[in-house]
């Protein structure tokens, strides 16, 4: 008679596929999942515990560690919480340089989940193909902000530094260079049988499933919504732009990777507009007071970062420190749905279905 | 001569000349681990943009596996304390053992064979998959449960790909009429069995992969999902174990593949001044570069993939192609 | 068997050390009570459990001490920061920043004064002059910010763009509900202009319910969920989104600071699992019916909820 038992297995918070330190406690009967349970917290730093301590200009380093692999947007979404609040202006040029910056962000986020998903379902080399590119986004934000990871860029009102000069053209022959590349990551690994049959039908979830777990970004689009804050919402100066909403329809891994890699393609087109546009001078610092004191109030606003739809909640006391400061952290949102993924399937697809959410701990944990 | 001596008088003078020759072979093959790592990580750089090891022993970073083999030497042996010690310190051992027993049938020229035996490519197969059972019990004994779960998989996926390795290679025998591979390689001087027997090749040099553990099937060992799969225990010199028998099986492999399918030590036409043992080589070479590219290409295929793959596509085309060889050596017969 | 008799004996230790803990806890607390129960301002931490009837008689009597000091406290620095700061304040930097540079220019006479013999009165002149200059300029700076400010203050209102859309939302809730359920409901001007509705902490739920289904409303996307600490309650802040409608609603509850509790949407928007734990974490919310209410980031053995404001950072290695 054989006996068969049910094995608990402690998937991280040491483990190469979690991105971090994220740690799945699953129950497995073989290799078949029958239950898993998230356990976060690992990398809970109190960000918005600290910034109520904290000047407003002040917080702005440690956005740049929420989600550390699009730190611009980050900067972003809080400069712009107070400047909502504030009712400021921002100069032309700052706009621009902020879009500039952001969407090089996001396609170096989208490179970097492109060469570790690629990672995880075992395949080594896109993951140094990745990375060559997005080593050159790293250098260009490096020259404007100094930083190649935490910019620590942006500020209420505008932008701390102006492009270096010859910046803006770097930037404009990035773009026709990327877009080879991008191609050949089509050849390279899009048609591959293997690659395919690892990801078609995996970790499906329909357009319901998607707005009820509040899920955002391309993990909402790969179910068919079109559903873009920049598009829909327009901040900054996205309304001047020409892109698509990029979407799938099979609310599988496959969809996730088609939406982010389509999405590249959208950000250089953004790209290209906006270096095509760029004022030719102007301030990149708008008129703000010395010491930024938000009028008493409360503002939600959220944006669309390259993980989902962050967001902002600032209530202020009319301080110099928010009274209560809440990111609303794409990459916790989406991740509520991993357990209701994960049951019924095997270690291999696990990895899979974790990788196509595209979490950044530095995110989830806060 | 190494015939000569197997067959005659045990004189210990006979034995300590063989010994040393086995030693030879030994060090040959260490040699052969030592370049083939560096080849590995050389050509994985270039083909991944880098520049691979460039620092300890030249440009070419020529004693880069000698340090890291030292390294290896040096380190700690830990065991874990809920393992079972006595299979875990055997584990390695039974792994890598039937590695190095497999070398003794190869013709690695017309003369240079340790033994001549008629059923050498069963003797190969057979002895093969006793590493399987090192694997298992590597996984057992560590008491991990990542260990494991690539233990069984290695397991899972020796059981699958051992049977179309061996119906693929019916059909070459099937021509040849013999298992001895001198008897394999001298049939092929009409022509390499790679153009008579082309899907045989292809369905073994597949399953080959897959008995070797690599990328695309490297299930046992897959980083991303178990961390380390059997070996994730193992420090030192007895992971250094399993690595070594690793690449001395991807030795063999390439070996073996070269002598079923790509004519051994047989020159090309016209070229036949160059000595057997260059063309050997540059064989075994290219076939080695195969197995690096692949490595460097593809994603890691999954668990229940492989099996459907390996049950559903290579054993009934194997089996196909049995029946056509079959049918083709009837009807030149016929005529 | 014997694992099962292992389990049960491991679940018994384990029970035993929780109440151990327990004890130690509320002796603990005890003596803090009695080390705070004067300056009782500093309001206690909500444990749940507590088997001694004075102590929780004692301690809601302390909490609501506290909670009558924190609002007064907070009702006097409201007063203090509306009505005194733009006037007042702004009278006494003026005020200031022209004692400033009087005394500047004092400073600079008595010096000229000590070198009179080596310099000509001109430059002891000019010294004044440029004093003078400095003062007037900061206090048309100064008068120049009241002004704008003041024209700020004085601009009529405009009705936001929004409020048709708040306004159908309250008739929909109106057509639902025979009793006010709302405490308030406004058009947030910095937050986007978008409506807000503070609802009653008992009809919560069921709003919510009323909001994901209702075709008019029809709000199937949970954008946000958050608690705050405002020192006299609790708020939960839920922002909302329709993507059929396009439109958004942010959705308030009070509660109690002491003992608060609501009911969760988690049921409703699956989504708001997490974010509900969050603030349990956090600040201490507790959400009923919750399908797995726990410490997502600190974890259970955390001391206090980091988020509140009277949080004491407790660390046994500092």
């Amino acid at each position: 008679m054989i006996r068969t038992e049910e094995m608990l297995l402690n998937v991280g918070p040491q483990h190469p596929s979690t991105h971090g330190v994220f740690r799945l406690v699953i129950k497995i009967d073989g290799e078949m999942i029958i239950d898993a349970k998230p356990v976060i917290g690992y990398l809970h730093r109190g960000t918005e515990k600290i910034a109520e301590n904290l000047q407003y200009t002040q917080i702005i380093p440690y956005t740049d560690r929420l989600d550390y692999l699009a730190a611009m947007t980050n900067n972003y979404v809080l400069c712009h919480a107070v400047e909502t609040m504030m009712e400021l202006e921002i100069p032309e040029r700052a706009e621009y340089l902020r879009i500039i910056t952001m969407e090089l962000g996001r396609i170096a986020s989208h490179l970097v989940w492109w060469g570790t998903y690629l990672l995880d379902l075992g395949a080594t080399s896109p993951f140094l193909y990745a990375f060559r590119e997005r080593e050159m986004i790293i250098n260009l934000l490096n020259e404007i902000s100094g930083g190649r990871l935490t910019f620590n860029y942006m500020r209420v009102g505008g932008v701390k530094w102006d492009a270096p000069d010859g910046w803006i053209e770097k930037v404009k022959a990035f773009i026709p260079y990327m877009r080879e590349q991008l191609a050949g990551y089509g050849d390279l690994v899009t048609g591959n049988e293997i690659f395919l049959n690892r990801v078609k039908g995996i970790g499906q979830y329909t357009k319901e499933e998607a707005m009820d777990y509040s899920l955002s970004g391309a993990n909402l689009r790969c179910t068919g919504l079109a559903w873009d804050l920049r598009k829909n919402e327009p901040y900054s100066i996205y309304d001047r732009f020409s892109f698509e909403i990029c979407t799938a329809d099979t609310g599988d891994a496959w969809g996730r990777y088609q939406v982010r890699i389509q999405e590249i393609e959208q950000s250089l087109r953004i790209l290209e507009q906006a270096v095509e546009q760029f004022p030719e001078t102007g301030e990149v610092m708008g008129k703000v007071p010395k010491v930024i004191k938000p009028p008493k109030g409360e503002t939600f606003v959220r944006i669309e970062s390259p993980r989902g739809e962050i967001g902002c909640y600032i209530a202020s006391e009319g301080k110099k420190e928010p009274y209560r400061l809440k990111f609303r952290r794409p990459s916790f949102y989406n991740l509520q749905i991993l357990p209701k993924l994960l049951v019924g399937q095997n270690m291999a697809n696990l990895i899979a279905i974790l990788g196509a959410i595209d979490i950044v701990l530095g995110e989830v944990d806060g | 001569m190494i015939e000569g001596l197997l067959t005659s008088e045990a004189t210990w003078l006979h034995f300590f000349i063989y010994f040393a020759l086995t030693l030879l072979l030994l060090l040959i093959v260490l040699g052969f681990v030592t370049y083939a790592i560096l080849a590995e990580r050389k050509v994985m750089g270039f083909m991944q943009l880098r520049h691979g090891p460039n620092q300890v022993g030249g440009r070419w970073g020529l004693l880069q596996t000698v340090a890291d083999v030292l390294k290896l030497l040096i380190k700690e042996d830990a065991i874990p304390r809920a393992a079972d010690k006595p299979l875990f310190i055997l584990a390695p051992v039974i792994a890598f053992t039937p590695a190095f027993m497999v070398l003794a049938i190869i013709p690695f020229t017309d003369r240079f064979q340790f033994a001549d035996i008629g059923v050498g490519l069963l003797y190969y197969i057979a002895v093969s998959g006793i590493t399987t059972v090192g694997i298992v019990t590597a996984g057992w004994a560590s008491n991990n449960k990542y260990a494991l779960m690539g233990a069984m998989r290695a397991a899972a996926q020796m059981i699958s790909y051992e049977i179309p390795l061996v119906m693929s290679v019916i059909g070459v025998i099937l021509l040849t009429g013999s298992m001895n591979l001198n008897d394999i390689v001298l049939a092929q001087e009409s022509g390499w069995y790679i153009l008579w027997q082309p899907i045989a090749f292809i369905v073994f040099f597949i399953a080959a992969v897959a008995e070797l553990n690599r990328v695309p099937f490297d299930l046992a060992e897959a980083e991303s999902e178990l961390v380390a799969g059997y070996f994730v225990e193992y420090t030192g010199f007895r992971w250094a174990f399993f690595m070594l028998a690793e690449y001395v099986y991807m030795f063999a492999m390439s070996a073996l593949i070269t002598v079923v399918f790509l004519g051994g030590w047989l020159p090309l036409p016209y070229l036949g001044f160059i000595p057997g043992a260059v063309w050997f080589a540059l064989k075994f070479m290219v076939v080695i570069f195969l197995l690096i590219w692949f490595r460097v290409t593809f994603p890691r295929i999954r668990a229940d993939q492989l099996m459907e793959f390996g049950w559903k596509v290579l054993l009934p085309v194997a089996i196909a192609n049995i029946f056509l060889t079959a049918l083709l050596k009837e009807w030149i017969n016929l005529f | 068997m014997s694992e099962k008799d292992k389990e049960q004996l491991k679940k018994e230790a384990a029970e035993k050390a929780r109440a151990a803990a327990q004890r130690k806890r509320e002796e603990r607390e005890k003596k803090k009570e009695k080390s705070n129960d004067s300056a009782s301002e500093m309001p206690q931490t909500t444990e749940d459990v507590t088997s001694n009837q004075d102590l929780e008689k004692q301690k809601a009597a302390a909490a609501a001490k506290a909670k009558a000091a924190a609002l007064a406290k907070k009702k006097a620095k409201e007063a203090e920061g509306t009505e005194t700061e733009p006037t007042a304040n702004q009278d006494l930097e003026k005020q200031k920043a022209i004692a400033i540079a009087k005394a500047k220019a004092a400073a600079a006479a008595k010096r000229k004064a000590k070198n009179a013999n080596e310099n000509g009165d001109s430059e002891k002149a000019k010294a004044i002059a440029a004093a003078k200059a400095k003062a007037a300029a900061a206090a048309k700076a100064k008068g120049k910010i009241t002004q704008a400010k003041e024209t700020e203050v004085s601009e009529p209102i405009t009705p936001s763009p929004q409020q048709p859309i708040l306004d159908r939302y309250l008739n929909i809730v109106k057509e639902h509900y025979k009793d006010d359920i709302l405490e308030d409901s406004y058009i947030n001007r910095m937050s986007k202009h978008v409506p807000t509705i503070v609802v009653k902490l008992e009809h919560y739920y069921s709003l919510a319910l009323l909001f994901k289904q209702h075709s008019g409303l029809h709000f199937e996307f949970l954008s946000e969920l958050h608690g705050t600490d405002f020192e006299t309650y609790m708020e939960i802040y839920v922002h909302l989104y329709s993507f059929k409608n396009k439109q958004s609603v942010a959705l308030k509850v009070k509660m109690d600071r002491e003992n608060p509790r609501v009911d969760s949407i988690a049921s409703i928007w699956p989504g708001a699992n997490w974010p509900e734990c969050e603030a349990y974490d956090l600040l201490g919310i507790q959400f009923t019916n919750h399908p797995d209410l726990h410490r997502i980031m600190l974890g259970e053995d955390w001391v206090g909820h980091p988020l509140r404001k009277d949080y004491e950072p407790y660390d046994v290695e500092v």
